[in-house]
């Protein structure tokens, strides 16, 4: 237990970093995801080839996988990095908008036929049905899986204390390489901050899952 | 789906799909022209670089790190789904006092990075790497099946479970010969994606020092030289990507042949929600 209080500033130090980089990297994997979500269902097909090629790839791409391309084979390849955070950012919102686009996209599919013959029916182009009525309609029964990604997010930054970026998981590994005879404690204290994020989260999700549902 | 949220194209919003498709393809391809470009400016496609892949030593290793990550995938899959099992039962259970105290061990297993686990038991109890990224998996993934099952068992009428006591069965055997194969068929695509979650996930053991696929790559690009890193790593990816396309697949295909098959075979529940995998 000393040793946590000891290094409390650490961990926050830590929790802080873990938050910058899921919050930065969640809202670019946000906007690219529905971009490609977008892609995915418009009429010009050279966009769906190539979000369906991305979604594929990258939903099937180990995440650790992509932490060594940005990390270590990007700068082989002459894209140096001034902080690895910038690498961590990269991988992280390149992968997860991969989940975000199907979340989004399968939003789309979810709201009946009807609501789209009828926009188009009083004459709305692709543009309006997708704005006015599609994507007001999806958001409600594609946020709760969204938050479910997010939360997935959090845990998943974590692969960055392994790419020489400093926030929680890598504070914890540090801790624990130091205090070989509390290292039980060390990791605890580490996991006790992951679900301060996680657990309020997945209470969000529920709670909006409950509020949004649509009877139909 | 797509096909409604726009009229059948006329001849103007063909041409103009057209000329956007054609855009569309040639800012792609530039894109693409610009990486390979860059990356022959690195000498990345000199023969010599590729040359290593003649050397049997090589896919030797390769193939040593394949099935570190295939069998860690595997051991782990087989523990995690029957703990599953075990852990939903214990979750829906009707005594509060089983059901809360696996509620509590099902969240908390399931807010964790999974690589936090993975170190927790090599440091914590001085495991080997292989016994570390197994018990990792193990426990964060029987968390999640017994997450997909309940949400399976949930999904179905309630009459199946009134049905099953009305005639008599216990409760146990009511979810056992009743609810649990519908529940499990239901969700048996959800089941196989999380096995490919499963299945990436095993590449966290390159951080736990597990000699698996990506440590391997790691081991060769220090050993032969950095400059053999790129082909290396472009290899690996390509295998690890291509057996989790085939898995996923196969998920897909179980999906199509389950649907067509439950119209008799299975009790009708409400229209499925917008489900996605999650990372």
């Amino acid at each position: 237990m000393d040793v946590i209080i000891e290094n409390l500033p650490l961990y926050w130090n830590g929790f802080l970093r873990t938050l910058f980089l899921s919050a930065v990297s969640g809202i670019i994997a946000l906007v690219l995801g529905t971009l490609l979500a977008a892609a995915r269902v418009s009429p010009v097909a050279a966009l769906r080839g190539f979000s369906t090629v991305y979604v594929e790839v990258l939903r099937n791409t180990p995440l650790t996988i992509a932490f060594f391309f940005a990390a270590i084979v990007l700068p082989r390849l002459g894209v140096k990095f001034e902080q690895f955070e910038i690498a961590a950012i990269i991988a992280l919102s390149t992968y997860t908008a991969a989940f975000i686009a199907e979340a989004v996209r399968s939003g789309v599919n979810s709201v009946p036929v009807g609501q789209a013959e009828a926009a188009r029916s009083i004459g709305m182009n692709f543009g309006q049905v997708l704005n006015l009525i599609i994507l007001p309609q999806a958001l409600r029964t594609v946020v709760p899986p969204l938050i479910n990604i997010l939360i997935a997010l959090v845990k998943n930054s974590s692969v960055a204390g392994a790419f020489f970026v400093l926030e929680l998981f890598g504070y914890g590994r540090q801790l624990a390489n130091a205090n070989g005879d509390a290292v039980i404690a060390v990791l605890l204290g580490t996991a006790f901050f992951y679900l301060l994020l996680t657990v309020p989260l997945g209470i969000l999700a529920s709670t909006v899952e409950r509020k949004v549902a649509i009877a139909r | 789906m797509s096909s409604v949220l726009y009229d059948v194209p006329g001849p103007k919003a063909r041409r103009i799909s057209l000329i956007g498709s054609i855009v569309g393809s040639v800012l792609i391809l530039g894109l693409l022209a610009w990486i390979v470009m860059t990356l022959a400016q690195q000498g990345i496609f000199e023969g010599r670089r590729w040359q290593i892949f003649t050397r049997a030593d090589v896919w030797m290793l390769l193939a040593n790190g394949l099935s570190a990550t295939l069998s860690a995938a595997a051991l782990a899959a087989v523990i995690a789904f029957p703990l599953g099992l075990l852990l939903c039962l214990l979750r829906i259970s009707d005594a509060a006092i089983i059901r809360i105290p696996t509620r509590v061990v099902l969240e908390f297993l399931r807010g964790m990075p999974v690589v936090l686990m993975m170190l927790f038991v090599l440091l914590g109890f001085g495991t080997s790497p292989f016994i570390a990224v197994v018990t990792g998996l193990v426990l964060y993934n029987s968390a999640v099946f017994a997450e997909i099952i309940r949400a399976g068992i949930q999904s179905l009428p309630r009459g199946q479970r009134e049905a099953g006591l009305a005639i008599g069965l216990t409760s146990f055997k009511s979810r056992m010969l009743i609810e649990l194969p519908q529940a499990i068929r239901r969700m048996m695509p959800s089941l196989v994606a999380q096995m490919v979650v499963l299945l990436k996930d095993t590449s966290l053991g390159y951080i736990v020092a597990y000699g698996e696929l990506l440590r391997a790559v790691q081991v060769m690009a220090d050993f032969l030289g950095t400059q053999f890193l790129f082909p290396i790593f472009f290899v690996a990816a390509a295998i690890y990507i291509a057996i989790n396309i085939l898995v996923s697949r196969l998920a897909v295909w179980i999906e199509r042949r389950g649907s067509k098959k439950a119209a008799g075979g299975v009790a009708k529940a409400e229209p499925e929600k917008a489900e996605a995998p999650v990372p």
